[in-house]
């Protein structure tokens, strides 16, 4: 699904991303852990070709394709979706006229027929049921005056609209109420399958006991320092990321 | 040998044929001569001839205006040729194929079917094609209705006394430089008048005459409304228009008598100027309507093309009660300049007045909204809104506001909001990241930013104007 091979990449001059390995096979989830600064929402901008990302070294293969040769939008219509950590409001721009405009693209880049206005209002009506999001949502403004909850749930509300190949979620739990992280964690569930994989960037552990990972990564200064199974992100609970450094060092 | 003298002998013979008073282009230069050589080609009566030289002489006496946020060279009204006929069917091209590309190529963005491609082309048509019979159907409709929708030059003639009575009462010759040089010379135009108490059948739209009239640059515009009546009215077309003359002036006046309704839209869309802003047309209007007891008069405006436009459709809210609106997108790209906005004169008790004006500027455009709201002492319970919003796209294009309020009743309540607003990096890449490609974003965002003057415009112009800012906007993100 995808291969990162010894990825450097900068923003303004300083160089974030340090040799980073990964390989998220289909159908797994993979989690990032790790302090703050140590790249893991540079990652998700780096793959998803945000511009001031600057990739100095590294190759990334996106089923199959050559990722950082192409642009933002066709990464996104190949199946690669981020959550944003910090969703941007579009005044005036409709949640529903948004949402349409995105899944007409990736139905067209898919070679399937674009779907009539009623059936998408209805397709998009159950999705917003499923993360608890009120239908007036869908007329409103792309996050225009939105909670933080309700701007994270918008990002599970699109990421179940797209089913992506690969979802990567910068700290969509950051900031969330059980509650609510228990919709996110639902979400997430739901789209888990045999073809689909996910990455999940987070500082807690405790999004963990809702999704529960194949593999937890722990990044530090823009390289991982140490992967394991799901006993490393209870490990790093405890014990605090210290302790690694002086392994890493 | 004989070839370079054959071309010699050509040259001098058109030179000489230019002088001669019966050709079809007059030498540029402006004076009584040239007015009266206008009045008469088109046979005005005397009257008109009087009007127009009235206005020559105040025009004489005035000095340009430049006031306005917008920088331009000095224009030589002496090198300016004040009458051309249309053009004969040999000059004009044969088929599309003679037509520029890059011209054609926007005409298939804009989706315009290929006969209507070759009448905004020029393209001489011999064969009757279908907007002809279209017209004269919508002619005899109208006819039935008691509707009068000629051009100018025909109203003179034929409907002397209405055009007496109107002419001038809202815009008068001396009004500005501008409207007093359109006075003097005016080409031709459009009339319309209502009688009292009728509902104008349909839309009318200044497009079933384009081959009726080439009207040039100084276009003359009347619009009468009778007691209790209703129209609604198109101006221009969403394609773009080219045309050799760089300055145009034109004056629309609106007359709109007790319990009448005049809604005025315009999509303006001649040519901006290239990518480096050389070329372009100078769009310098007066526009302006007055309103009776009850009356109410509407602008709504789209502006897309131009190099530089100074414009402000006005109301002046002369009876009680009267409502006065303006609805705007005005857009500038690459090098376009734009000054414009509105007036509104609160005369009369109990009168209102909206104003929602968006401009949005890209590239190094720059955008400026001027707006006058000024209640009168008679004003008593007079209420303006004025919303007035820019939208900036990319570094390097600005926009400014001067509004300007004069309140001279206590009782009148003037509110006025503005915003600034950004296309942000963060917009784009989200729509991007969602696989929506940046030029799709910018114009969904244009258009959700404009939604609110876009509502005021009749349907299929709505849907138009929306495609125009899209193609308008190329190029404006990368």
């Amino acid at each position: 699904m995808l291969s990162i091979r010894n990825l450097h990449a900068s923003v303004d001059k300083t160089e974030i991303l340090r040799g980073l390995d990964l390989d998220v096979g289909a159908g797994e989830v993979h989690a990032i852990m790790g302090t703050n600064g140590s790249g893991k929402s540079t990652l998700g901008h780096v793959l998803t070709g945000r511009a001031g990302y600057e990739v100095t070294a590294g190759e990334v293969r996106f089923m199959g394709n050559d990722l950082l040769a192409m642009e933002p939008e066709d990464r996104a219509r190949e199946g690669l979706f981020l959550a944003f950590q910090y969703p941007v409001e579009i005044p005036g721009v409709s949640n529903m006229e948004f949402l349409k405009a995105s899944v007409d693209a990736l139905r067209e880049h898919r070679g399937q027929e674009v779907l009539d206005s009623v059936s998408f209002m209805k397709m998009a009506r159950e999705v917003c049921k499923a993360v608890n999001l009120d239908q007036n949502f869908l007329k409103r403004g792309v996050n225009e005056g939105f909670s933080g909850g309700e701007k994270k749930r918008n990002e599970i509300l699109q990421m179940l609209l797209f089913e992506p190949q690969l979802a990567l979620l910068d700290e969509t739990d950051s900031g969330l109420d059980i509650d609510a992280m228990k919709i996110v964690a639902d979400g997430v569930n739901s789209l888990r399958g045999a073809e689909r994989s996910i990455i999940l960037v987070t500082h807690y552990q405790r999004l963990l006991d809702y999704i529960k990972p194949d593999v937890v990564h722990v990044l530090m200064n823009g390289r991982f320092v140490k992967s394991g199974d799901a006993s490393l992100a209870k490990m790093l609970e405890e014990r605090g990321y210290d302790w690694l450094r002086a392994e890493a060092a | 040998m004989s070839e370079q003298i054959d071309n010699l002998i050509k040259k001098e013979y058109s030179a000489g044929f230019v002088t001669n008073i019966e050709s079809d282009t007059l030498p540029p230069g402006l004076d009584e001569d040239v007015v009266r050589f206008i009045s008469a080609k088109k046979k005005e009566p005397e009257w008109m001839l009087e009007w127009r030289l009235k206005a020559y002489r105040a025009w004489r006496e005035m000095v340009e205006p430049r006031w306005a946020h917008v920088s331009y060279p000095d224009i030589d009204f002496e090198a300016i040729s004040y009458y051309s006929a249309p053009k004969s069917a040999a000059d004009r091209p044969k088929s599309l194929d003679e037509v520029d590309p890059e011209l054609r190529s926007t005409y298939e963005k804009l989706g315009i079917p290929l006969h209507e491609q070759e009448v905004l082309a020029g393209v001489a048509v011999d064969a009757v094609f279908d907007s002809v019979s279209v017209a004269t159907t919508f002619r005899q409709k109208l006819k039935d209705a008691g509707v009068i929708f000629c051009s100018i030059s025909e109203a003179i003639q034929e409907y002397p006394e209405l055009v007496k009575a109107h002419l001038g009462s809202v815009v008068p010759q001396k009004d500005n430089f501008y409207a007093a040089l359109n006075s003097a010379v005016f080409s031709d135009g459009s009339f319309v008048y209502i009688p009292r108490g009728v509902t104008c059948p349909m839309e009318l739209s200044t497009y079933f005459r384009i081959n009726e009239a080439k009207t040039g640059q100084f276009e003359r515009t009347l619009i009468v409304a009778d007691e209790g009546s209703k129209v609604s009215y198109l101006e221009g077309c969403t394609a773009p228009m080219r045309d050799e003359n760089q300055l145009h002036a034109a004056v629309v006046e609106l007359v709109a008598l007790d319990n009448a309704k005049i809604k005025y839209s315009t999509v303006q869309n001649w040519y901006p100027g290239d990518e480096q802003g050389r070329g372009g047309i100078y769009n310098f209007v007066t526009k302006r309507g007055m309103a009776h007891t009850n009356a109410r008069i509407s602008w709504t405006q789209v502006e897309t093309g131009s190099a530089i436009t100074m414009k402000y459709p006005s109301c002046v809210l002369k009876g009680d009660n009267s409502v006065g609106e303006f609805y705007s997108v005005a857009l500038t790209n690459n090098f376009q300049q734009a000054d414009t906005g509105t007036k509104m004169v609160h005369l009369g008790k109990n009168t209102r007045s909206t104003i929602i004006s968006k401009g949005i500027s890209a590239g190094h455009g720059s955008n400026a909204y001027r707006g006058l709201v000024r209640m009168n002492p008679g004003a008593t319970g007079a209420r303006n809104y004025t919303q007035c919003d820019s939208l900036l796209i990319g570094g390097k294009c600005g926009a400014h506001t001067f509004p300007y309020i004069e309140s001279k009743n206590p009782s009148a309540v003037v509110e006025h909001e503005a915003t600034t607003s950004k296309v942000s990096d963060e917009q784009l890449f989200l729509c991007q990241q969602r696989g929506i490609d940046a030029e799709k974003a910018v114009s969904m965002i244009v258009n959700g930013f404009c939604k609110e003057v876009f509502r005021e415009l009749p349907m299929e112009f709505a849907v138009e104007a929306g495609k125009l800012l899209e193609v308008s906007l190329e190029g404006a993100v990368g």
